[in-house]
């Protein structure tokens, strides 16, 4: 396939062309380009505008001659689904963005949230051949948002219906990505949904400031457009029991039902008034509109909030307690900057944003006033030691070095744990030690004849991509098995 | 959509409702809860199943309104829907076979335990219902309770209705008369947080059915956390019903108040 491939292929008679119009010294004389932001002062004052504008036309398609579509494309590698980057990248200099799009599509089933949220800098970008040249890596994210938000999607025959019917249980990136790889092939595909609004942390989670729920619903559409059906505020396991489901004679069924229950430490103090998990502050803001004047749910507005944590929901929750009017707003990590999971470009928005990072600071008590509310975190200060298994250099106690501070909110971001509903639900659905569900690496199958599962719910807390990845691969699993079955 | 076919008010604040969910009034068991919205902007609130009819495909809520999106609720007549209604939700009740059971009810706390005594009376138990509430016109169901309780002790605050007196000191008097295998109680959480201290002093194994604030209600925002034996559980999953004994009542009620 690849050298009859015209929009995709390297071997394609104007992607030669296109290589020879540019010389390489030209190419990498190009800087990087820059996002056009929102102004840190004007952006903190709402909480759905996005803070990256998106690149104009002629920005992406300079950004394109800076590839130099390299025959053994290291990004492509560092990508967990495997886009054909170079592929998409070369259709956007010639100027073809529905090209662009198609090449993305074939591989991502939500390139306009990928190209917002995927931590490009430890994938793709970082296996960039400029990365050895000294040069910062083409901006691969950028270019693939462009893509997404200004390629027009081929028209599509619709699929012919096999026959077969499948459901999904989460509508977060790893449902949505199988049910489109599953609607592409011809099945009849329904979506359940435990919360009341369709999209999983995509909606939850994610604010609007860094991912839009437009984005998302255009994604969404896009789905109901191939025929894939949503039911929200039903859980599978519970309002749809086993027996329930079983009735239903589907073919298949995907568990994607996310990552569920959020940790705390335990320390004392902790369930003090105005302490609280990021997925309830950010699920009152994203999902409630708590904040926004006509909605019901109400939620605390801080004037001195400790974020706990340095992943992407912390980066989330501490930019989002900034837009609703906090003064002070601290990011208390133990380890140091270095090791913080966030994207880079997280970390940049947010100390834009004025926010306060005390790394090398873990909370061990928190104190509450005489309504029991928190007026004050005590603090471990920590230092360095030697690296633990992942790498990472573990976080030491440094002995007496204790400090307090006051505060009037604590978000705690310290990752989440899976959701025990739906394994406690199913007999024979076989979990891990972590509780997360078991399922093959290769075909996601589960211990449960026709049911698989991806996402946060076998991963324990992952990113989008990697979900979205599951999804995919789950697809073609079931698939191929049930049309195995069939021969 | 979730239509509402019937509706009747116990008094000016506490409407029983009856609501189309039918994959929830058959998949629902005594103890389970759902979350309610009452319209596209509405908060997400818990509310305790009363009953279902599975045939009918109907779930029965008792509301009682004290804040807007409560009040909200109780203002929708039959043929009005609400928006969402999720679940069921939680752990079912753990139903005893056998034995003496006082059922302790305050308020439209009577509501979720219905269900507990209807289900504890067809496991064979002998139920002993308690009911308690401020005035007369708050004593809700009275007459379902009657028809699956052996015997029914009614207390109101002024004594309009029944004996005087707080639902501690019926529960008292039958624990002080015979042996009793399990107390539960269902209720303001001050007031079973004395009927817990209480059937401690008795040591009689006692559950209390924990309403708190809950955003999402499927275990993912924690809003819900109580301590329980000195660890942070989630009423909505771990719970609804936990052994009272264990029950950080004071932190319960810190955080209610709060709210």
């Amino acid at each position: 396939m690849p050298e009859l491939d015209l929009i995709g292929g390297r071997d394609a008679a104007w992607r030669e062309e296109l290589r020879q119009s540019v010389s390489s010294r030209q190419r990498t004389d190009i800087p990087r380009v820059v996002m056009p932001e929102l102004p840190a002062e004007y952006r903190i004052t709402s909480l759905t505008e996005e803070v990256n504008q998106g690149l104009t036309q002629a920005q992406a398609m300079q950004e394109a001659v800076r590839c130099l579509d390299c025959p053994n494309p290291g990004c492509v590698g560092g990508c967990p689904v495997g886009i054909n980057i170079p592929g998409f990248i070369k259709n956007i200099e010639r100027g073809d963005f529905d090209a662009a799009l198609a090449v993305l599509r074939r591989t991502s089933a939500l390139p306009a949230v990928c190209g917002r949220v995927c931590p490009q800098e430890k994938q793709c970008e970082s296996q960039c051949i400029y990365n050895k040249m000294g040069k910062q890596p083409v901006a691969i994210g950028y270019l693939e948002r462009y893509a997404a938000d200004h390629g027009q999607p081929a028209e599509q025959a619709p699929p012919v219906p096999n026959g077969k019917r499948v459901g999904v249980a989460g509508s977060g990136p790893a449902g949505l990505s199988f049910a489109g790889a599953m609607a592409n092939l011809g099945y009849d595909v329904t979506v359940f949904e435990a919360l009341h609004e369709i999209g999983g942390v995509l909606k939850y989670g994610i604010p609007e400031f860094r991912l839009p729920n437009s984005v998302v619903e255009r994604e969404i559409e896009a789905l109901r457009a191939q025929g894939v059906k949503f039911e929200k505020d039903t859980i599978v396991g519970t309002t749809l029991r086993p027996e329930d489901i079983a009735a239903m004679n589907f073919d298949g069924l995907f568990v994607a039902s996310g990552a569920g229950l959020p940790r705390f430490m335990n320390i004392p103090g902790e369930n003090l008034i105005n302490i609280m998990s990021s997925n309830e502050y950010l699920t009152r803001v994203n999902l409630m509109h708590a904040g926004t004047p006509g909605y019901a749910t109400p939620v605390y507005r801080g004037k001195c909030v400790a974020i706990i944590g340095g992943g992407n929901t912390a980066m989330d929750s501490c930019r989002t307690a900034r837009r609703m009017g906090a003064e002070k707003v601290m990011v208390i990590y133990r380890r140091s900057e270095a090791e913080m999971p966030a994207r880079i470009e997280e970390v940049k928005h947010a100390k834009e944003e004025g926010i306060e990072f005390l790394t090398l600071h873990n909370p061990i008590e928190y104190l509450g006033d005489d309504q029991g509310r928190v007026r004050a975190m005590r603090l471990q200060q920590m230092e360095l030691g030697q690296p633990d298994a992942g790498g990472r250099r573990t976080p030491i106690e440094i002995p007496d070095a204790i400090v307090e501070i006051e505060v009037d909110m604590v978000i705690v971001s310290v990752g989440v744990s899976p959701n025990p509903l739906i394994p406690n639900a199913f007999d024979g659905l076989d979990v891990t030690s972590r509780g997360t569900i078991a399922a093959n690496a290769d075909t996601l199958q589960t211990s449960i004849a026709g049911m698989y599962a991806g996402g946060d719910i076998v991963r324990g807390g992952a990113t989008v991509i990697l979900a979205m990845g599951d999804g995919r691969q789950a697809a073609q699993a079931m698939h191929q098995a049930l049309n195995s079955a069939n021969n | 959509m979730f239509k509402i076919v019937e509706k009747v008010m116990f008094s000016a604040n506490v409407a029983k409702l009856v609501v189309e969910a039918p994959r929830i009034a058959t998949a629902r068991r005594a103890g389970h809860f759902v979350i309610v919205i009452a319209d596209a902007k509405g908060e997400r609130i818990p509310l305790t199943i009363a009953e279902a009819n599975p045939e009918r495909g109907t779930i029965t809520l008792v509301v009682q309104a004290v804040g807007p999106s409560t009040r909200q609720i109780c203002a929708l007549e039959p043929g009005d829907e609400l928006h969402d209604v999720v679940g069921p939700l939680g752990q079912a009740t753990k139903i005893r076979q056998g034995g003496t059971v006082v059922c302790c009810g305050g308020g439209v706390g009577v509501a979720p335990l219905l269900p507990i005594i209807q289900a504890m009376k067809a496991a064979g138990c002998r139920v002993i219902s308690v009911l308690a509430a401020r005035t007369k016109d708050l004593i809700i169901l009275e007459n379902e309770v009657r028809a699956h309780s052996d015997e029914v002790i009614i207390l109101t605050d002024d004594g309009s209705y029944g004996r005087q007196g707080l639902v501690t000191a019926g529960v008292e008097e039958v624990l002080r008369r015979e042996p009793v295998d399990e107390v539960v109680t269902i209720g303001p959480a001050v007031m079973m947080k004395f009927v817990s201290l209480l059937t401690a002093k008795y040591n009689v194994p006692t559950m209390a059915s924990l309403n708190t604030v809950m955003v999402d209600g499927t275990g993912m925002c924690g809003a819900c956390r109580v301590t329980v034996g000195g660890k942070t559980r989630f009423v909505c999953i771990d719970g609804p019903e936990f052994d009272a004994h264990q029950v950080d009542f004071d932190q319960m009620i810190t955080r209610l108040r709060n709210a």
